[in-house]
């Protein structure tokens, strides 16, 4: 209770502490290595670990990688930014490249030949700032639906397409102790991440969000909370705890993303399967948001270096080195050959295939103001599933500030 | 110190070898201190005077991650506090604050008294409950969020399965608007039972018994003793545990974050979770810092009672 001052306050003694320590060890590696700063955890490091000697061997470099936690990137980030330690190769959450890119902290990719041919227009769009692209993401991930084969079986039901089959799919899988199904509506970006397909598959887009399209696509999702098909307790999950939902059985179907394969796979005596998420009509476009973790290129000041780290990149977001890090996370490559060949592979992974081609990011219309609507979007949704607001009223009073 | 300053010439006129040596030493024991001082002042200004100047500043600022690279953050005057006043959610969260607030040091400082009480009693393995008690303090913070959120969950949770079995229905602790404060402001009470117990049982212990031994002749036992015993003696040390508590609660953004994050619908941002949002998840350094000096200023209201609270209670 006594250990902050303020929050900010906090904050900035933090940001204090850093720099001390950042001026004090932060003794620059020598020419001939590259520091990558990334956000991997432990499981899937080593699979990073084995593209990075790669590309550095083939760039005639030595590598040094440092993993930090996701939440904390940006603020590492932003310290390093000032204190003049960025990384030589930085991973960033793909809706941060904009927002870092128009700080002026990092360089276009095209000025070491990554042109992104290749690459779905989601995964360019979601590196490019302001004309130029500026980070490329090698393997990517958006949410579909999860489903339990043997609950749908025994309810005599097929995997849902359409809203209204999504609806029935979800009021015949609820029972005594098991609702229909589970997503995220929390009140932070993963509940704003798991509603855009609703939002954008209806026509509405993150700029004008109190057109009819977006009142529908709310009024569906608060309809399976009202009516009881998904738990009221969706506004304080993460993807995290929908996960373990379904794994206990306490819902059949969930909306979550690949990178759960590995925990669902280790869950026994669960059969699961995944399909795209179903669409408002039959014959409808879907539009999930697109996930994953672009490479970029930081200005260090040290253009030789700034060359290799451009070459190191290209290596590493190269079509033969996506498979193996998809498979080591739960990802879809993303250049689109390579992808085919994973979903190949493994029937789960060509569903999430299958949505990336038309999977869309989430800074291409609104760029580095992409957090402000995103705030609104679940402020919007929070409203709305906790009963406080109908719908509409919902997202009129989000989008009022 | 007045008998080394210059006062009219001496009769007998010391060597001035005498006089450099006293002005000599005079220095050292200036130096002297000095030196135990500076550590403590660039404490000081390094820990406290440099963020808490820093934040003021980033107030003004268009303080944005654009500024971290260039180093501009353009002078907006009150624009920042403009937004944060005007705009929908500033009610909401002083609201919410001063509600958490209250809400917090009455049940945080009713349970304590009230423990601090039953332990004044000596009783076998009464030291030992007492310790025991102080285990939430002693609990890393986001340790016992999740826990409590484990125990708070309306589908199974382990307080909804035990109203279930008298007959209450599910309440949505964590997920309905209307309860989400009442359930945050019972997990702070949790954590802040410790704090408020332990001091207000040193209080206690400072009673000296004579006082009751007397109170008893006079017909004062039991509620009578501590109307007119207890609680006008503990009174100085009540009026610090209250002040105290008002501004470690004003500023709690661990608990919030942990449980709720600030929802369901804005149903438990305070302005220490909004300005939290603000700076680290929508990048708006400048309007964070804001809400946080408004928090500051909050605090350093109470700080003042503190202060004088605490002067008068030495002085009594």
């Amino acid at each position: 209770m006594r250990r902050t001052h303020t929050a900010v306050g906090a904050a900035s003694a933090a940001v204090v502490v850093l720099g001390l320590s950042a001026c004090s060890g932060g003794a620059r590696a020598d020419d001939g290595t590259l520091i990558v700063t990334d956000t991997l955890s432990d499981t899937s490091a080593p699979v990073y670990q084995e593209v990075y000697d790669a590309c550095a061997a083939e760039v005639g470099m030595k590598v040094q990688a440092n993993h930090v936690a996701g939440s904390g990137l940006i603020a590492t980030v932003l310290q390093q930014a000032s204190s003049d330690t960025l990384p030589d190769v930085l991973m960033l959450d793909n809706p941060d490249v904009q927002q870092i890119a128009s700080s002026g902290a990092l360089s276009p990719l095209t000025d070491y030949g990554i042109p992104g041919d290749g690459f779905p227009q989601g995964v360019v769009d979601a590196g490019t700032y302001d004309g130029d692209l500026y980070g490329i993401a090698p393997v990517v991930n958006t949410v579909g639906l999860f489903y339990d084969v043997d609950a749908l079986a025994e309810a005599g039901i097929e995997p849902p397409t359409t809203w209204d089959e999504l609806r029935a799919a979800a009021e015949a899988l609820t029972t005594d102790g098991r609702y229909g199904l589970a997503f995220s509506a929390a009140n932070t970006f993963e509940g704003t991440w798991q509603f855009l397909p609703y939002l954008w598959s209806n026509g509405a887009d993150e700029d004008d969000l109190t057109s009819p399209q977006a009142v529908e696509a709310l009024s569906f999702v608060n309809g399976l909370v009202q009516d009881g098909y998904a738990s009221s307790s969706v506004v304080n999950w993460t993807q995290n705890d929908v996960n373990d939902q379904f794994i206990a059985g306490k819902a059949a179907m969930m909306v979550n993303g690949p990178w759960n394969m590995p925990a669902l796979e280790a869950a026994e005596g669960l059969d699961y399967a995944a399909v795209p998420l179903p669409v408002p009509e039959a014959g409808d476009t879907l539009e999930a948001p697109l996930g994953g973790e672009a490479f970029t290129v930081p200005r260090t000041g040290n253009p030789e270096k700034m060359a290799k780290a451009g070459d190191f990149v290209a290596c590493v977001t190269r079509g033969e080195h996506q498979l193996a890090m998809a498979t080591g996370r739960g990802a879809v490559p993303s250049d689109t050959e390579v992808a085919a060949e994973a979903a190949a592979e493994n029937p789960v992974v060509a569903t999430f295939v299958d949505t990336v081609q038309t999977a869309r990011s989430r800074t291409a219309l609104l760029g580095p103001d992409w957090p402000g609507a995103a705030t609104q979007i679940y402020t919007a949704q929070q409203l709305a599933l906790t009963g406080s607001e109908p719908p509409a009223e919902a997202l009129e009073r989000a989008t009022e500030h | 110190m007045t008998t080394t300053l210059a006062g009219p010439a001496p009769v007998v006129a010391p060597g001035r070898g005498a006089d450099r040596r006293r002005s000599r030493a005079r220095m050292r024991e200036r130096t002297a201190q000095w030196l135990f001082l500076v550590p403590a002042i660039a404490y000081v200004l390094v820990f406290f005077g440099y963020p808490i100047v820093k934040n003021l500043v980033m107030g003004s600022q268009d303080y944005t991650v654009r500024t971290f690279v260039s180093g501009e953050a353009p002078w907006v005057g009150l624009d920042n506090y403009v937004e944060v006043v005007t705009s929908g959610l500033f009610r909401t969260t002083v609201l919410n604050t001063a509600l958490f607030t209250i809400g917090s040091i009455v049940g945080q400082f009713v349970i304590g008294l009230l423990f601090a009480l039953f332990f004044k009693r000596r009783f076998p393995l009464g030291n030992v409950l007492r310790s025991l008690l102080l285990l939430p303090w002693l609990l890393p913070m986001i340790a016992g969020t999740a826990v409590w959120k484990w125990i708070l969950d309306q589908d199974g949770g382990v307080l909804n399965e035990a109203l279930g079995t008298i007959g209450i229905a599910p309440v949505h602790w964590l997920t309905s608007p209307d309860v989400a404060l009442v359930a945050v402001v019972l997990v702070n009470v949790w954590v802040g039972i410790p704090f408020n117990m332990t001091l207000l049982y040193s209080g206690l212990q400072n009673i000296p018994d004579e006082l009751y031994e007397a109170g008893a002749l006079d017909g004062a036992t039991g509620a009578k003793a501590f109307w007119h015993i207890t609680w006008p003696n503990l009174r100085p040390v009540v009026s610090v545990v209250l002040v105290l508590g008002v501004i470690y609660t004003l500023k709690v953004l661990d608990i919030i974050l942990g449980l709720t994050g600030g929802g369901p619908a804005n149903a438990t941002q305070t302005l220490a979770t909004d300005s939290y949002r603000r700076s680290f998840q929508e990048f708006s350094f400048g309007t964070g810092a804001a809400v946080s000096n408004i928090l500051i200023v909050v605090s350093l209201l109470f700080a003042v009672v503190y202060l004088r609270v605490n002067k008068r209670a030495v002085d009594e």
